[in-house]
């Protein structure tokens, strides 16, 4: 192949990686904006979606495609309860505190890693997808399910989008974001508009995450690239805000295939790490946009 | 009054620790001597998280450069274990130096976040160097690398006091910052920001200050780990290196001198014991850190020195 073949295969790669990482992105940057909570166990909410969509498909005989879908609907509810557990159990308690929330998630984090492994075992298992369909195109065969992946993370995000904007529970989404005190005024149960919050966001975490276990496979610590990668687009489309969130995966995700194809995949994290550590310390509000 | 009560104190900790490497088993002894270079890790971090309200979640670069720094030395170019040590605690230094004048001009969550992607970086870079740095499957030091002053640090005596060695000296020196002016600013910063600069400190320099010499003790006590154990590795760079030596100082009690210590004690030995029983031991290091910030925030010495001996250094 010569280049311009290679760079289009890099560019479709980099499109499925930042479709599903602008989805997990989306429920990290959720759950900051309205909480101000910083869940370092965003990563094993991912981690557990994939898990349960190997339980469910392989529980669930018959047809791929019926399998698959069942998962999508049961692994981001689970994931959701669990979440909603451990908002009301460890994040309420805390008051939401910032720094006393991220240690706390730490030690979610090694919790819900170590009880998988555990229960699950240290193996990767595949999935099948839900459809066998390749395209092929005049330099390469490419696999039709992965372009399925960007058009569902592409609806999904959309209805996030239209949740936050135009229900009511997105309007008293974001009057809590923006003034906790005045919303509880105002009437609004503000325990559980969090619990709520953080259920979508890691519910949002396991969705990417069945829709990416048929190309990966799911494993007990797969959880630890999509928490870095989120981190670093939350961070660099500006903590808080979802368009910014969107484009900054767009950019993470097409540039992380591109250099990953090109050059290695651990240079391509050296220098997306540093720059969010820059993008930090030089320009807090990210990249884009206001401060939310 | 109080000083002496403090300094017979410490100093007795010092000296049931000499006395233990008669009466413990091997087994103990090795791990003790294990426990107190991490114990000076912790010390370190409490330095910076303790006393002047510094979370960090990237210590393990300050680690791993010291474990590197004095490692790579003595691996490459066949240094001895003494100007390794040296090599190794002023990388640490030299790391918190370089990190702080950057991750300092942030605050709270986002200080927290800078770090620990710096510590990301660092790890990444480690293992993007392979060839030199062995990568994930690390260095075997020469043991060349392993004699101090002519002495084997492979063999058990000189290994263990060497150890106790260099942890006593850092128990003694953050017990000295700490009664220090200089540790009753930090303190000061932690409290109250705002008005510590409105009494003329300025808070860049004293957490910068306070961070360095996290540094120097993380990086010492890099160093000492690679050179007395003999193994240099990328999995002392991993975030799990920056959330243990939180958890110990979270344990023993944040902003104590024998906290750090007391923490990395009973954490090393429930880990050891819940290694026993399962491969998912490191569930609890999750249990722990979430009981501990749900129902002990102030950790064991914390809760002591508030309801009884409120001398505690």
């Amino acid at each position: 192949m010569s280049f311009g073949p290679f760079l289009l295969l890099a560019l479709m790669e980099g499109m499925v990686t930042a479709a599903v990482l602008a989805l997990s992105a989306a429920g990290l940057s959720l759950v900051f904006g309205v909480m101000r909570v910083v869940n370092v166990a965003h990563g094993e909410f991912y981690m557990l979606g994939a898990v349960i969509a190997w339980f469910v498909t392989t529980m669930i005989p018959g047809s791929p495609a019926v399998a698959f879908v069942a998962a999508l609907v049961i692994a981001p509810l689970l994931v959701g309860a669990l979440a909603a557990a451990a908002d009301g159990l460890i994040l309420k308690r805390l008051n939401y505190d910032p720094e006393a929330t991220i240690v706390a998630t730490i030690g979610l984090l090694y919790m819900i890693q170590q009880a998988v492994l555990s229960l699950y075992g240290p193996n990767a298992n595949p999935v099948a997808a839900p459809f066998e369909w390749r395209i092929q195109l005049p330099w390469f065969g490419y696999s039709g399910y992965k372009l399925f992946v960007v058009a569902a993370a592409a609806t999904l995000l959309l209805a996030v989008w239209a949740l936050m904007t135009r229900t009511k529970a997105g309007l008293v989404m974001r009057a809590t974001q923006i003034d906790r005190t005045t919303a509880r005024a105002f009437g609004i149960n503000v325990d559980r508009v969090y619990m709520g919050t953080f259920a979508l966001g890691a519910g949002l975490a396991a969705l990417a995450a069945v829709l990416i276990v048929p190309i990966q496979q799911a494993h007990y610590l797969m959880g630890g690239d999509p928490l870095l990668l989120s981190f670093i687009v939350v961070i660099i489309g500006g903590l808080g805000s979802l368009r910014g969130t969107l484009l900054a995966a767009l950019i993470i995700g097409l540039s992380d295939g591109v250099i990953s194809m090109f050059f290695s995949p651990t240079l391509a994290k050296i220098l997306a790490t540093l720059l969010v550590a820059m993008v930090l310390v030089f320009r807090p509000q990210g990249l884009f946009g206001a401060r939310a | 009054m109080t000083a002496a009560r403090i300094w017979a104190l410490h100093l007795a900790l010092i000296a049931a620790l000499f006395a233990a490497q008669y009466l413990l088993p091997p087994y103990h002894v090795t791990n003790l001597a294990r426990i107190m270079v991490l114990a000076v890790f912790a010390m370190g971090y409490n330095l910076a998280f303790g006393y002047t309200g510094l979370l960090s979640l990237g210590h393990a670069l300050f680690f791993a450069a010291g474990m590197y720094g004095g490692g790579l030395l003595s691996y490459h170019l066949g240094w001895t274990a003494l100007p390794a040590l040296i090599a190794g605690l002023a990388a640490g230094g030299m790391m918190a130096g370089a990190v702080g004048l950057l991750a300092l001009r942030t605050t709270g969550v986002s200080f927290m976040i800078v770090t620990l992607m710096f510590a990301q970086a660092g790890y990444l870079t480690i293992l993007y160097f392979g060839p030199t740095t062995g990568g994930d499957e690390g260095l075997n030091l020469p043991a060349a690398g392993r004699s101090l002053l002519g002495f084997s640090l492979s063999a058990d005596g000189p290994r263990y006091l060497v150890a106790l060695g260099l942890f006593s000296t850092a128990l003694l020196c953050c017990l000295g910052i700490a009664r220090s002016r200089l540790g009753r600013i930090m303190v000061a910063m932690r409290e109250n920001e705002e008005r510590s600069r409105m009494l003329g400190y300025n808070p860049f320099t004293v957490k910068l200050i306070a961070l360095v010499l996290s540094g120097l003790f993380s990086g010492l006590a890099g160093a000492a780990y690679g050179v007395l154990f003999g193994y240099v590795g990328a999995s002392f760079a991993t975030i799990q290196y920056s959330i243990l030596p939180m958890l110990y100082v979270l344990l023993g009690g944040a902003g104590t001198v024998i906290g750090p210590f007391l923490g990395a004690l009973l954490m090393f030995y429930l880990i050891d014991f819940a290694s026993g029983l399962t491969s998912a031991y490191l569930f609890f290091v999750g249990a722990a850190l979430v009981t501990l910030v749900l129902f002990a925030p102030k950790g064991i010495l914390g809760t002591i020195r508030e309801r009884w001996l409120g001398w505690l250094p």
